[in-house]
């Protein structure tokens, strides 16, 4: 056995149990930062709190809601929303940290496209971040279907129809996702099932692995340095702060973090206390009607891009446009052929490159909401062009641009 | 040397267990996730065709989803044989019906009626139909689907396969829903 003495405190009982010291050491106190780096690195954290958020709210929905077809509508806008004391608290605050945990994914997204964060030893930062788009895609979407409204109920029809894959007809694959002919009971439950068990876990689990990818890299800079992390962590640790390039993870860096931290949180709760109401789409409070199509069925913002990727094609070109939306980023560090892990704007054309991308996705996301007629359409179409068009010559501008 | 062979043989012994365990498993998975019996057999809808009225657009309910009825009136059916779409009519006595299912062939959309243009635009992704549920405008693929039918007199029963159906099928008018 193991020898043990007599503990002198609380902490070294723990120490000796658990090492608390060594884990607070190499996860916190020596795990170094780069200096040169702007409030765009602190999105991670300010993602990590909004899944706090997400998940607590969660919990207390979790008490009242009811996953039944009959129930569920009610249990939302009358039980939780009227009965419950501070349940309008619960709902407002998950419904907007849904929708804002994507914005700010998005701009997590777009700042490593930025400084070339996906290269150079950091593609698997890229990919588990990417897997995490994908699952927290995934449980939004089950999420959107539990208060059982107009929008639930056709959102889950017109999704699950993607997976009969056009023309060839996979009406049984629809039918076993569906536990039904149509989103009936059976769908209700298992889509409850994946949003508040299996997907939660997943997503706990893929934020593990998205740490643990940070670790050996490092985080980015400002100007794609790169660092000696050992070098500058030994000058930080002899004292020569301000010759260091790094810091500490904690508290030092963690200090700025929770300040960008706190802003974001003056604008979330200024949001669910006096705009929750863009992230409630009136549509969603009438009760689900199989027999009922709403007017305009569109999805949440942030898909509007990909699903106006598939819209402009006919069935079976849309499916595959938008399957090549849909897994195209992932291949990110892959296309991009340049010798240099540097900021967009020291690398030519891929700034253009990556302004053309994001202002082609916001106007994506624009038409996705325009009813599919006249100008639009057309607009539409050309932007989605655009956005395949971008992917096709990213390895060819790539791999012309010149060694930095 | 013969300890290691040993512990492979365990392993490999091991994994064999593993691995049927975890078919088996995925099987029983897969099969939970099926429709239940009760939601499979839930079933047949009767039309008393009798009761409908020229381009006059009625919606019926068969396994959950909606079927549009539309007796055609002779100018319908004058633009059915112009546009050689008659197939897709079905003859109940001496009248034509369109029987369709009333979900967009694109994603599953109910596409809504015109009776003054007589036609159906899906408002999703802006395909339209003609009178036959044929489609005029993509991105819809095909025309709307006829579900299984039979014809019993002056009745007509969804859910059934009757020999005008299966023509359909076999001829290629419609597909299996």
């Amino acid at each position: 056995m193991a020898h043990f003495t007599k503990a002198t405190s609380l902490h070294d009982w723990l120490n000796q149990r658990l090492a608390v010291d060594t884990l607070r050491r190499v996860l916190a106190k020596e795990y170094w930062i780069p200096k040169d780096i702007n409030f765009l690195w602190a999105m991670g954290m300010v993602l990590a709190i909004t899944f706090g958020l997400l998940l607590v709210s969660g919990i207390f929905l979790l008490m009242y809601y009811q996953p039944n077809v009959n129930l569920a509508f009610d249990s939302v806008n009358y039980t939780i929303m009227k009965e419950v004391e501070f349940g309008w608290l619960w709902r407002h605050i998950h419904g907007v940290a849904a929708s804002v945990v994507f914005l700010i994914i998005y701009i997590h997204m777009f700042t490593g496209i930025y400084y070339g964060s996906y290269k150079k030893g950091r593609e698997l930062i890229w990919i588990s971040g990417m897997l995490l788009f994908v699952t927290f895609s995934a449980e939004a979407f089950s999420g959107y279907m539990l208060p059982w409204g107009q929008m639930s109920y056709w959102a889950g029809m017109v999704i699950t129809n993607l997976f009969s894959l056009g023309d060839l007809h996979m009406n049984g694959l629809v039918e076993w996702i569906r536990g039904d002919y149509v989103p009936g009971q059976a769908f209700l439950n298992r889509f409850f099932m994946l949003h508040v068990l299996l997907l939660p876990l997943v997503i706990m689990a893929l934020i593990g692995l998205h740490f643990g990818t940070l670790r050996i890299p490092h985080v980015n800079n400002q100007e794609g340095e790169e660092i000696d992390f050992e070098e500058e962590a030994a000058k930080y640790k002899a004292g020569k702060k301000a010759e260091s390039k790094v810091i500490a993870f904690a508290n030092d860096f963690l200090a700025k973090d929770m300040f960008v931290v706190s802003v974001f949180l003056i604008f979330f709760f200024y949001l669910v206390f006096y705009h929750y109401d863009f992230a409630m789409d009136p549509v969603n409070f009438d009760p689900a009607d199989p027999l009922k199509t709403p007017a305009h069925i569109y999805p949440e913002w942030y898909f509007l891009w990909s699903y106006e990727i598939l819209r402009p094609f006919s069935t079976n070109v849309g499916l595959v446009a938008f399957g090549f939306a849909q897994v195209i980023f992932f291949l990110l560090p892959f296309l991009d052929k340049s010798p240099n892990a540097k900021p967009a704007h020291k690398r030519g054309l891929f700034k253009v490159w990556f302004w053309v991308m994001l202002v082609d996705m916001i106007i994506l996301t624009a038409m996705g909401k325009l009813p599919p007629e006249g100008i639009f359409s057309t607009i539409g179409l050309y932007a989605a062009l655009t956005f395949i068009g971008l992917w096709i010559i990213l390895p060819i501008i790539t791999k012309m641009e010149k060694e930095v | 040397m013969k300890d290691s062979s040993r512990r492979g043989f365990m392993g490999k012994a091991f994994g064999a267990v593993a691995g049927v365990g975890a078919v088996a498993s995925l099987y029983a998975m897969k099969k939970t996730w099926d429709p239940l019996p009760s939601v499979k057999a839930a079933g047949f809808t009767t039309l008393d065709m009798t009761a409908y009225e020229g381009n006059v657009l009625v919606t019926e309910k068969w396994r959950g989803k909606p079927v549009f009825v539309l007796k055609q009136t002779p100018e319908m059916v004058e633009f059915a044989k112009k546009k050689n779409e008659l197939n897709r009519l079905i003859k109940v006595g001496n009248d034509y019906y369109m029987i369709v299912l009333g979900l967009c062939t694109h994603l599953g959309c109910i596409p809504g009626y015109d009776a003054e243009k007589k036609s159906f635009l899906c408002a999703c992704h802006g395909g339209t139909y003609d009178s036959t549920a044929m489609v005029t405008k993509a991105p819809p693929p095909r025309g709307l689907d006829i579900p299984p039918f039979k014809v019993d007199g002056m009745k007509v029963v969804l859910g059934e396969e009757g020999p005008e159906y299966k023509k359909l099928l076999q001829e290629g008018v419609t597909l299996p829903v």
